[in-house]
């Protein structure tokens, strides 16, 4: 049991015997027992000690590497009497038991690695106090906002001087850019998390900018959208993903004429960075009716989208082609952009669209983010670590002198820790335009049980002990899509408050600190000299 | 903060009376410097206004080293002038060597060419001057161009003035713009006084700009060779202000809304309105926080005032028709032109731009809410 990740400690006093420990398991990790003991006791006024064989009930942990504890804690939470918890057992040999029948370790989640992350290690360091005095968070406006689409330089732009104005010529192609707030939701499909997860985000960012005033924008992910949805004037908060399974196109193709708003953009989907180079898979179990509906498949089969667009070859292909196909749907009127796994070639990927007019920004997912399923070598040893990635990407553009032409989107880890407008305004200042989220999410408006020390990461099975990423009514069921938006909108509103708060003392107000890279330091002077910050002990 | 005092006239007058003004702002210049720019000539320069000035101080290597390369340029020397220096014991000035303004003829090709290229050789000219003498410390050129000249040294703008005699007749212009630097740049370094000067634009500021990296990096990737330097925050002003009004060619107006773009709903008021729109979001990294007041030059002769967008920085502009003073503070304008209709002075709002025609013909209110 001591090469278990996660040791349960029962208590024999504590236990009611009802049994629920054991009902919401949902690896059947625990069950019910029968213990045989010997005791000893003495019932005369001498002490004349004699045993008796007892048989008691209890919990007992499974011994088989399939049914292993994942410390998610249900047992614990379902307890009507604290008699049951899941310890973390530092020493485990886990891996190097979990491939009976050769079959690697598959699991959802995020990379296993609790080290403190490069964006939690940076301080905003530059202080207005004196001579260039503080702006008031409270007090001053602010306008926390970004923009996502091509932006055109200014000698690009088409306009002439009429007498003392300057007048937009007619007749002449400008880019479509939308002002969004600059942390997003970023690409989780309705398959991958279950009905209720979905329509809990999509509420809690329809009433953010209906009602707030927030424009937080959400990828679809790939699988398509509610065909309700798809018709609603609410359509412009959302930005469809197309991917290599083009599952749900069918239906968002065929919903094109009608459609009362442009979409927010339309997301290309060419990698993921918590596993770079493998496809999507959306087993058949989560396959259900109302998923088989949305994404134009039958029920019950698995759902492979393959690691690549099969039917490209280059990415004057794979990227030229689709941005220009995925524009000329919409008239031109909808930014286009494609997004990849963290890689050391982003690079040359940024070139490629830096030069393509038609590309709207590139998002970049690095290492540390998450996924509904996959391999556990994949998730914990593939993909690049986003800071540096989209540092390089950024003073790449300064180079070309197109910064501000082609917004960078960072994505994966961050908020990994819980500092989400921390990590947003450092990404920012680094360069992003900006940020996108998932587990973070996941975690603060449903309670995803999910952490570095591989708990719970149970998105692959269906078997989501929260509902969250689940296709089963009895889990989902378990998840109020109210009051997801509610603490939908509870993060977001304070993401602003406390982006206010980072900007604010650092003199910044009207326009995001894009690239203000003077305003951070970091007590690593590998990683200053790397990022090009300061170094401050 | 730094202490601004401009003066536009249509008579010729003294820069002592910026630096009398800058005296009765004394509690906000801390003796870290003195820039005095000067448009538009008299004296012995008023004759020789399509010659450009190179302006600056030197050790005796750096003049050599000075000459040595405008001979070899081509560059001869037309005129010459030097301050004449009064040592005054209880000044706490550190002399150089030279302090020099010289009229140059220009290499004979370059005589009868366009404006633009002969525009190009001067700043390449200042740049390769400078490069020169920055290692060392020997040379140092602040402009480089016809009728304008620069005058900068690290001391009390009071001692200065009466260290380079300039109260001499000699010295005289239309336009004067005079810094008094609290310095806040960590070291007091010349090429970080204001005000700064590129290719007749001139701009100087108080304040500091959080903005400044984005800024930097949007100018210096602009691929425009004399977007460098930056020794202060406060020298990209000046560069915008180039890059608006010369590379881009927008009328001056729009060196506002590139700096402090209104906002979205304000934008939606303007006549103009489509046009700024796509710019507020095509030159978004050259947007302001403040917290700043600009006063600057273009090279018709037009001298203007703008605020930041939460005007965190205090401004009056006065005067009358012939003469008006662009201060930092009352007190400056009071000391500048006392006889005014003090009823007259304008306060700049948030929105405003306040340009006084060449000559000082006229003070004019623009207000960024209407265009």
């Amino acid at each position: 049991m001591q090469e278990f990740p996660y040791v349960i400690q029962w208590r024999e006093d504590r236990c009611t015997r009802c049994g629920r420990c054991t009902a919401v398991c949902p690896q059947q990790a625990i069950e019910p027992a029968v213990f045989a003991q010997r005791l000893v006791h003495s019932e005369s006024g001498t002490l004349v000690p004699s045993t008796v064989r007892k048989v008691s009930h209890g919990i007992r942990q499974v011994n088989d590497i399939d049914r292993y504890c994942t410390g998610c804690g249900m047992c614990s939470l379902v307890c009507p009497n604290m008699a049951i918890v899941p310890h973390y057992n530092p020493h485990h040999k886990f891996l190097f038991h979990k491939n009976l029948g050769g079959t690697p370790y598959k699991r959802g989640g995020r990379r296993n690695d609790p080290s403190p992350s490069t964006l939690d290690k940076l301080k905003f360091t530059r202080i207005s106090m004196l001579t260039d005095p503080a702006l008031d968070a409270g007090r001053h406006e602010f306008h926390i906002r970004t923009l996502l689409g091509r932006i055109l330089p200014p000698d690009k732009l088409p306009l002439k001087l009429t007498g003392n104005r300057l007048v937009v010529e007619d007749d002449q192609f400008i880019p479509p850019v939308r002002e969004i707030f600059p942390i997003r939701i970023g690409s989780m499909s309705i398959g991958a998390l279950s009905p209720s997860m979905w329509e809990g985000l999509a509420m809690g960012i329809t009433y953010l900018n209906e009602v707030e005033g927030i424009p937080v924008v959400m990828c679809s992910g790939e699988g398509g959208m509610p065909p309700r949805l798809l018709r609603s004037r609410f359509l412009k908060y959302f930005i469809p993903q197309i991917a290599s399974g083009y599952f749900g196109w069918d239906e968002i193709i065929r919903s094109l004429p009608d459609m009362v708003e442009d979409p927010c953009a339309i997301e290309i989907k060419y990698g993921q960075g918590a596993k770079p180079g493998d496809g999507g898979l959306l087993m058949s179990y989560k396959v259900l009716k109302l998923i088989a509906g949305i994404r134009g498949v039958p029920m019950h089969i698995d759902l492979a989208s393959p690691p690549t667009h099969q039917t490209k070859y280059s990415i004057e292909e794979a990227v030229a082609k689709m941005i220009q196909s995925m524009s000329m749907a919409w008239g031109f009127r909808v930014p286009v952009y494609p997004k990849i796994s963290g890689t050391k070639t982003a690079q040359a990927v940024l070139n490629n669209l830096a030069r393509n007019p038609y590309a709207a920004a590139l998002c970049i997912d690095g290492e540390d983010g998450g996924t509904g399923a996959a391999y556990n070598v994949s998730m914990d040893k593939m993909g690049h670590p986003i800071v540096s990635n989209i540092r390089d990407c950024y003073l790449d553009l300064v180079k070309q002198g197109k910064q501000n032409e082609l917004p960078i989107i960072a994505a994966g880890g961050m908020g990994k820790t819980g500092n989400l407008a921390a990590n947003a305004a450092a990404m920012i200042m680094l360069g992003a335009s900006a940020v996108d989220i998932g587990k973070y999410i996941l975690q603060t408006a449903a309670g995803c049980l999910g952490d570095e020390y591989n708990r719970c990461n149970l998105c692959n099975t269906g078997k989501c002990p929260r509902g969250i990423t689940t296709q089963n009514p009895k889990l989902y069921r378990r998840l109020d899509p109210d009051k997801v938006a509610e603490r939908v909108v509870d993060v977001f509103k304070s993401a602003e408050i406390e982006l206010k708060k980072i900007f604010a003392p650092m003199g910044r107000s009207t326009e995001l600190p894009i690239g203000m890279s003077d305003g951070l330091s970091v007590g690593d002077k590998a990683i200053a000299e790397r990022l090009e910050i300061d170094y401050a002990c | 903060m730094c202490r601004l005092s401009a003066i536009t006239s249509s008579l010729y007058f003294s820069p002592m009376e910026n630096i009398l003004a800058l005296e009765t702002m004394k509690e906000g210049h801390d003796g870290s410097g003195l820039g005095l720019v000067l448009k538009d000539l008299g004296g012995p320069f008023e004759d020789l206004k399509s010659y450009p000035i190179l302006s600056g101080s030197c050790t005796k290597k750096g003049l050599e080293m000075l000459d040595d390369y405008m001979q070899q340029a081509g560059f001869r020397v037309k005129y010459s002038w030097e301050p004449k220096i009064k040592r005054v014991a209880g000044m706490e000035i550190e002399p150089r060597d030279h302090y020099f303004a010289r009229a140059y003829q220009y290499p004979s090709p370059y005589e009868p060419k366009a404006q633009a290229e002969w525009e190009q050789l001067l700043l390449e000219t200042r740049l390769d001057l400078r490069r020169m003498g920055e290692k060392d410390q020997s040379l140092f050129v602040f402009s480089f161009y016809p009728d304008c000249l620069t005058l900068k040294e690290v001391g009390d703008p009071l001692q200065l003035g009466e260290f380079f005699g300039l109260d001499d007749p000699s010295l005289q212009a239309k336009i004067i713009l005079a810094q008094g630097r609290q310095n806040t740049n960590y070291a007091i370094y010349l090429y970080a006084c204001h005000p700064f000067f590129i290719q007749g634009y001139c701009t100087m500021t108080n304040g500091e700009n959080t903005a400044f990296i984005p800024i930097r990096e949007y100018l210096t990737s602009r691929g425009f060779f004399g977007y460098m330097g930056y020794n202060s925050d406060s020298e990209v002003f000046t560069h915008i202000l180039h890059f608006t009004h010369r590379q881009l060619k927008y009328p001056l107006t729009y060196y506002k809304d590139i700096i402090t773009p209104l906002k979205d709903e304000e934008i939606l008021e303007r006549p103009d309105a489509e046009a700024i729109s796509l710019l507020k979001k095509s030159l978004r990294p050259l947007c302001i926080d403040g917290p700043n007041m600009v006063v600057g030059f273009i090279p018709d002769g037009t001298i203007f005032m703008v605020q930041d967008s939460k005007k965190l920085r205090p401004g009056v502009v006065g005067g009358a028709e012939g003469k008006y003073a662009l201060m930092s503070e009352m007190c400056g304008m009071d000391r500048a032109i006392p006889q005014r209709d003090r009823s007259a002075d304008i306060f700049p709002s948030k929105y405003d731009m306040v340009m006084v025609t060449p000559n000082a013909q006229e003070v004019q209110v623009w207000n960024q809410l209407h265009g």
